[in-house]
């Protein structure tokens, strides 16, 4: 009986890297799930990037939910997100807030004139610094803010029709359900 | 005027170039003494970089590693201590970036694992090696001299 | 030279391998001479045609054929000739024909050098090798087919990555195959045992010498490997944990405790189903490690480009060949208990104990591999496993060995320590701690250091000694035997490795400095002032290189020049500048412009002080000679002669095997 074991062993290791070739086929691999959904977005303070004068804060933001799509202009996969973004911000029934990541101000002016901006407004993280508080490694990233400031989704890469309908149009539903 | 503009294209343009060519792993940052560094070196040694998966953030040429080794830094100058450090980056980046994977239950297989292994291993090796050497006086008591005979002494 | 004709060439080495895999085994079962015979023939002809779909390959890339898709991703016009070669298995595709090459190099050596194996047995083992390369040959052209096209032709390829543009490219992979392959030898000699059904142990001494080989050169590969990456990826690391790295350790782990095995159960007849199921261990994570690599599961830096697909076949591969296998273990390894006894306190014992901890090490590093993967499964969340983790519980499993190791050589087989045992442990052990006094106060009391001197004075004093006791004990010409002298050198290769890794872990010095010309800086005792930086050309790139002199004591003795190379398509790779020696290697790298764009003000720069780094692989490469010595042993040497009789250089002892169990 104890020399099936090695054989048993191999079918439990098979079966371990069977599902991993599956699971690796329908999730990101290199997407590591944020730790603050359903927990606090951080404080943030962030000039507006057409008008510095202007800082935007979470508390400003908080009693309605809003998106916050995190975006630069030397992010391909960014140019590959925006045209859904142009053609679907206006469905998503809650406001896009742009976040400009890591970027020159005027590289990021240029980039949405010439692509279109879909946003309701954009804020400039020019450093980085607030970014880390909100455990982004990466562009683009799409955040859903509730009215309290809670995050209750990330999309850790560009949002695509599939993502839109099969997770964010839902999460956003739910929102609405709790806060008519 | 327009050497304002001059100026922050170039900026932009170098902002670009040196995102083209990797930022650095080296980093020199201003240490208060050696004892410091050494802590920095091995603590950012033990952190995982987001986005250069495979690399340690002590080695990661990516901008956002030199961020995070910028914002350990500060902390260490804060006087937190190692563990402090390491939390703020698990509340933010979960546990993925810490290379030392925490012991908890849902670790428990990987840090007790090989110890439960060698100890069914232990067994077993135990187990062959008490019936070998049962066999061996059993074999001296029915056939005296030849268990000594038999073996090769140190013999190649 | 068409690619076509290597396309071709792959598909009659396949039709070859097919003959060679299933005739001569139905043969064997069937008593059948004819189609036993079919298996050196039929292992010649696919060596020679997949051989000529390499040098096919090869030719394709020295001639910048860029209408093969293959050559056009991985080279381009001012790639320099040496590295086009190296290319050939830079990548996937052309990394599976090289393992194809050599499963076929190990098949043929076997044909020849195999000749005294009973015929039905040589049939079994040609045949399971000839099977194996079935898998590999119609995975190439079922998958990944290296002579794809790509029309229309590019003007240009697209580059070899700089990383692989270096000389340890050009045998790591090479080293590291014949390592990983060379073990498909032992598997097949214990699968040829198992469905034969005749369990003599003699087909291990067959076995022993090809196993070791197999171990040396992976050995070898590990180094180069190590060694490469110290060299090239600029910082100072040698082993990360790396998953790839850790899919080629753990063939080696496995692979050391086979060797001991083999020894015990051709000596004593003993553990005979437990070296055949370490046989097949060794082989399977070979292959494991082939599928890690390109089935997309890992993140690493070494893994290849994945696709679904090719991870699919190979996992049905896997199951096929390693769950076949382990199933004819279960069905058809000796239940019986065979050869001789032992005592508790034995040889055999301490080399069971030494198994013991090897193959939970194994364990370990597949566990903490695939942890990862098991988090994902069980939804725990995305968790790291890394050196912390590794480095720890390694160098817990391997204390034990590291204790046992001098005394092996003063143990008996069967029974007890030789009356030396004590007096060897009571030597061995005062000059370890004699050694680490006197290191204590050199090192400043660093803990891993002293006990890196200790370990390795420990291991060393006891080889040392077994040296100079059979030179004395021993008439001229009969005191070292080849195996015994493999041994000796490897075990001695591990006192060495032991001082490289911990002395150099423990007493390194590491600083990120920024330096403008003309800045000194001190470190481990050596100054290094920075003189500038001045461009440079190569054969395909260009660099900013510094120059930076070193002194000791004031007095310059070597100029260091490290390098920021940029390469086609404005792929940047630093060049680190080392100056290699005996007890210690200066490593400089250089960073930044630390204002951005002045490239004549200061630059960041970092800066090694590595103390006996290069025992690391030269210790490695003691117990790579160790396996090829122990392999060339007289006693494993065939003559024309029926396996029945003994030939007439054997020692004595060994008639006695023939006629046992």
């Amino acid at each position: 009986m104890n020399r099936l074991v090695p054989f048993l062993a191999f079918v439990l290791l098979a079966g371990l890297l069977g599902f991993g070739i599956w699971w690796n086929s329908s999730h990101d691999p290199t997407a590591v799930p944020s730790p603050l959904i359903d927990k606090p977005a951080p404080a943030f303070a962030l000039p507006e990037l057409d008008d510095p004068a202007k800082v935007v804060t979470k508390a400003s933001l908080l009693g309605k939910p809003y998106l916050l799509n995190v975006f630069a202009s030397w992010c391909y996969v960014c140019g590959e997100e925006h045209p859904v973004l142009m053609a679907e911000a206006g469905q998503f029934g809650v406001p896009l807030i742009g976040y400009n990541y890591k970027d020159a101000p005027a590289d990021a002016k240029a980039w949405l004139s010439r692509h279109g901006n879909p946003y309701a407004m954009v804020l400039a993280d020019r450093s980085g610094q607030t970014a880390m508080n909100f455990g982004v490694y990466g562009a683009p990233e799409t955040y859903l803010i509730d009215a309290r400031g809670i995050i209750r989704y990330k999309r850790i890469g560009p949002l695509t029709p599939t993502v839109i309908r099969t997770q964010l149009e839902p999460a956003i539903a739910a929102l609405k359900k709790e806060a008519p | 005027m327009t050497r304002r503009w001059l100026h922050a294209l170039l900026a932009a343009f170098a902002l670009a170039m040196a995102a083209a060519a990797a930022a650095q792993a080296i980093d020199p940052l201003p240490f208060r003494d050696h004892a410091q560094e050494v802590r920095f070196q091995h603590l950012t040694s033990q952190l995982r970089c987001m986005v250069c998966q495979n690399e340690t953030l002590a080695d990661s040429n990516a901008g956002l590693a030199r961020d995070m080794r910028h914002k350990v830094f500060q902390l260490m100058q804060q006087g937190k201590t190692d563990a402090q450090i390491k939390q703020y980056l698990v509340d933010r980046y979960s546990d993925f970036v810490l290379y030392d994977p925490p012991v908890q239950p849902d670790t428990w297989l990987l840090w007790f694992g090989p110890f439960l292994i060698l100890a069914a291993g232990g067994i077993a090796v135990a187990l062959v090696v008490r019936r070998r050497s049962r066999a061996r006086t059993d074999m001296a008591a029915t056939q005296p001299g030849t268990a000594d005979a038999d073996d090769n002494g140190d013999d190649w | 030279m068409t690619p076509e004709l290597g396309q071709l060439a792959l598909i009659l080495a396949l039709l070859l391998a097919l003959a060679q895999g299933i005739l001569p085994l139905i043969g064997a079962w069937r008593g059948s001479r004819a189609l036993m015979a079919v298996a050196r023939p039929a292992a010649a002809g696919q060596a020679v045609f997949v051989a000529l779909s390499f040098l096919i390959l090869v030719w394709a890339f020295l001639h910048f054929d860029f209408s093969v898709r293959y050559v056009a991703e991985n080279s381009n016009l001012e790639l320099p000739w040496y590295y086009r070669i190296a290319a050939t298995w830079g990548a996937h595709e052309g990394s599976l024909l090289l393992w194809i090459l050599i499963l076929n190099l190990w098949t043929v050596a076997l044909a020849i050098f195999g000749r005294n194996l009973p015929e039905a047995f040589a049939a079994r083992v040609l045949g399971v090798m000839g099977l194996i390369s079935v898998g590999f040959l119609s995975f190439t052209l079922f998958t990944s087919d290296p002579f794809a096209r790509l029309l229309p032709s590019p003007m240009n390829g697209a580059d070899l990555n700089p990383v692989l543009q270096d000389p340890g490219m050009t045998f790591h992979p090479p080293m590291l195959y014949m390592g990983y392959v060379g073990f498909s030898v032992a598997f097949a000699f214990a699968i040829a045992a198992l469905l034969g059904g005749s369990m003599e142990p003699s087909w291990v001494r067959q076995a022993r010498p090809w196993t070791n080989a197999a171990w040396g050169f992976l050995s070898c590969g590990i180094v180069a490997g190590s060694w490469w990456a110290y060299s090239e990826l600029g910082w100072g690391g040698w082993w990360f944990w790396d998953p790839v790295e850790n899919a080629s350790f753990m063939p080696w782990l496995v692979g050391t405790a086979l060797i001991h095995a083999q020894a015990i159960t051709e000596k004593r007849g003993s553990l005979r189903a437990w070296t055949i199921l370490l046989s097949i261990f060794a082989f399977s994570l070979s292959l494991l490690g082939t599928f890690l690599v390109r089935s997309g599961l890992l993140t690493s830096v070494h893994a290849f480009a994945s696709d679904p697909r090719r991870g699919l076949y190979i996992l049905c591969y896997l199951a096929v060949v390693v769950g076949g296998s382990l199933l004819l273990y279960a069905l058809r390894a000796p239940k019986v208990m065979g050869g001789k006894p032992f005592a508790v306190v034995s040889r055999e014992t301490a080399m069971l104990i030494g198994n013991l901890m090897f193959t939970v090490a194994a364990a370990m590093v597949m566990l903490g591999t695939l942890f990862p993967l098991i988090g994902d499964a069980l939804h725990m969340g995305r968790i790291s496993v890394g050196p912390p983790y590794f480095g720890l519980l390694f160098p817990l499993l391997m204390t034990p060995v590291v204790l046992l190791l001098p005394l092996g050589p003063y143990l008996r087989w069967g029974k007890g320590g030789s009356g030396l045992l004590k007096g060897v442990l009571l030597r061995c052990g005062i000059a370890a701690v004699a050694c680490a006094l006197v290191a204590a106060f050199f090192v400043h009391g660093r803990p891993r250091a002293i006990m890196g001197v200790a370990a390795a004075v420990w291991v060393a004093a006891g080889v040392v000694l077994y040296v100079i006791r059979r030179w004395r004990e021993m008439p001229r010409g009969r005191r070292y035997p080849a195996e015994m002298a493999g041994m000796l050198l490897a075990h001695f290769g591990v006192a060495v490795f032991l001082i490289g890794v911990l002395l150099s872990e423990s007493l390194s010095v590491t600083r990120d400095v920024r330096m403008s010309p003309g800045d000194v800086q001190t470190i481990g005792g050596y100054q290094f002032r920075f003189d500038g930086i001045k461009q440079t050309l190569g054969p395909n790139w260009h660099a900013e290189q510094a120059t930076v002199v070193v002194s000791r004591d004031g007095k310059p003795f070597t100029v260091m020049h490290p390098q920021k190379r940029t390469y086609p398509h404005d792929q940047v790779q630093t060049e680190s500048a080392v100056d290699p020696g005996i007890t210690r290697d200066l490593y400089v790298a250089l960073g930044e412009p630390m204002d951005a764009g002045n490239v004549h003000g200061a630059w960041g720069l970092r800066v090694y002080y590595k103390p006996f780094v290069r025992w690391i692989w030269g210790g490695g490469l003691f117990m790579m000679l160790g396996g090829f010595v122990a392999a060339f042993d007289r006693r494993f040497r065939y003559r024309r002669a029926t396996a029945t009789e003994p030939a007439a250089d054997t020692t004595p002892a060994a008639a006695p095997r023939e006629a046992g169990a």
